[in-house]
């Protein structure tokens, strides 16, 4: 379908982005638009304006920063994948940016977009929950970092104020001996992940000692498997990290809809976290 | 309304658009580029998939003017002096499409992937497509095609 009528602004500078947002609670932020513009067609979005902030070169780029690394929020996933930095530095990241969607649709989409955009079966916000990033957000009274943990609220519904763009998030760098994965089931190639679980973990003299779990469409927004988290410290690796797996869908609502019920969501749950959690801890 | 530039098969153009006009349609009924097809209309299938700046896109999922001051390939603008592309002829030669309509998407996808692998295998063939969907399931015929246009660009060394 053609999208509803809309204006369109193409600020020249992100302080202008950030009045043009402010001055219009109904306009939106227009990134590569991968996500956007399916919305917009099929009419379920009806924006006022559309801030295009996909020419600001200060949003663009993934920056070592030693202790993590800075991706702009308006890098493309393309640009992710193929990031030296980014697979150095925080290679779960890279790992799980290649599975999303395809190819032509990873040459427009952005790290930030499918971040701000906040949507749980997305596989990039339960990647950036498990790995405690950060993300940073500006508007015309200046600059906040928001925790992942505190930036996905609920459906479709991020921390972001209106007047403020995410302009890019801070990946902590995992030290030695951590291990990582992202497990996504879905049906057909491109499609959503039905359930997708990222996975970090570390061990130490064959036990983990940490793991990180966060999980996609689980629930309104992205989680982290807490109750498995804390099952697995200190075990080694074997049926006690199967038992710790039981504990994935614990505390989480999964949805339903055409390709699968919540009980069955829950069922992939435990299977997927222990696929994660084994490979990302060397046994796959 | 928003004036655009964009350069199409090596012809540039300027244009006043509505923002909400879509590439794929700013191609087919502004510029008469109906060689690229709307496909499903929901970013799924790829029949759509054209070159942006050096890259495939789905212009169903691209705004016109987003491609202000981009240079844009469709399937039209791939042969020279009425002679197919060597993609085109391979999926012409390896009967790589039944019904026709994913074939522009398909053969755009195919070159955008020989930037990454010149030679790919069948694995590769078939991941590099996966956002572009056959509902004739003729994928089998359209890996070949892939495998013998790659070849016939004369970029591959055959791993055979």
């Amino acid at each position: 379908m053609i999208p509803a009528q809309f204006d369109y602004a193409r600020p020249a500078s992100l302080d202008e982005a950030c009045q043009a947002l402010a001055s219009d609670e109904d306009a939106k932020v227009l990134a590569g638009g991968q996500s956007l513009l399916p919305l917009l067609r099929m009419r379920l979005a009806y924006p006022s304006t559309l801030v295009d902030v996909g020419r600001l070169p200060d949003l663009k780029g993934v920056h070592d920063r030693g202790d993590h690394v800075f991706i702009g929020a308006m890098t493309t996933h393309d640009e992710v994948v193929r990031s030296g930095v980014v697979t150095a530095g925080c290679p779960l990241v890279a790992l799980a940016t290649a599975m999303v969607a395809d190819r032509a649709i990873r040459h427009r989409g952005t790290f930030g977009g499918s971040l701000a955009h906040a949507d749980p079966a997305g596989d990039l916000p339960a990647v950036v929950l498990a790995l405690d990033g950060v993300l940073v957000a500006r508007s015309a009274g200046g600059e906040r970092e928001i925790p992942a943990a505190d930036f996905f609220v609920d459906y479709l519904e991020s921390a972001l104020e209106p007047g403020e763009i995410l302009t890019g998030v801070k990946i902590p760098k995992l030290g030695a001996g951590w291990g990582f994965h992202y497990e996504k089931f879905h049906r057909t190639a491109q499609s959503w992940a039905i359930v997708g679980v990222a996975a970090a973990v570390k061990r130490s003299n064959g036990a983990i000692t940490e793991a990180r779990i966060g999980l996609t469409n689980m629930g309104e927004k992205p989680l982290r498997a807490r109750a498995t988290e804390s099952a697995l410290r200190g075990v080694e690796l074997g049926d006690q990290v199967r038992l710790a797996c039981e504990e994935a869908a614990a505390d989480t609502s999964p949805p339903a809809d055409l390709h699968a019920q919540p009980d069955y969501r829950r069922h992939l749950a435990r299977v997927l976290t222990h696929r994660a959690v084994r490979t990302a801890a060397g046994s796959p | 309304m928003p004036r655009i530039t964009v350069t199409v098969d090596g012809i540039t153009y300027e244009e006043d658009v509505e923002p909400r006009l879509l590439l794929v349609h700013l191609l087919r009924d502004r510029l008469g580029k109906t060689g690229t097809p709307v496909g499903c209309d929901t970013s799924n299938c790829g029949a759509c998939t054209v070159m942006l700046d050096g890259k495939s896109v789905k212009s169903c999922s691209v705004l016109a003017v987003q491609a202000d001051g981009g240079d844009v390939v469709t399937i039209e603008g791939l042969g020279a002096d009425g002679s197919m592309h060597p993609m085109q002829r391979a999926f012409h030669e390896e009967h790589a499409l039944q019904c026709g309509y994913c074939t522009p998407g398909m053969v755009m996808a195919a070159i955008d992937l020989l930037r990454d692998d010149p030679d790919p295998s069948e694995e590769t063939i078939r991941e590099g497509l996966e956002g572009n969907l056959c509902r004739c399931t003729g994928y089998c015929n359209i890996v070949s095609a892939v495998r013998r246009g790659a070849q016939e660009m004369g970029q591959a060394v055959s791993k055979q």
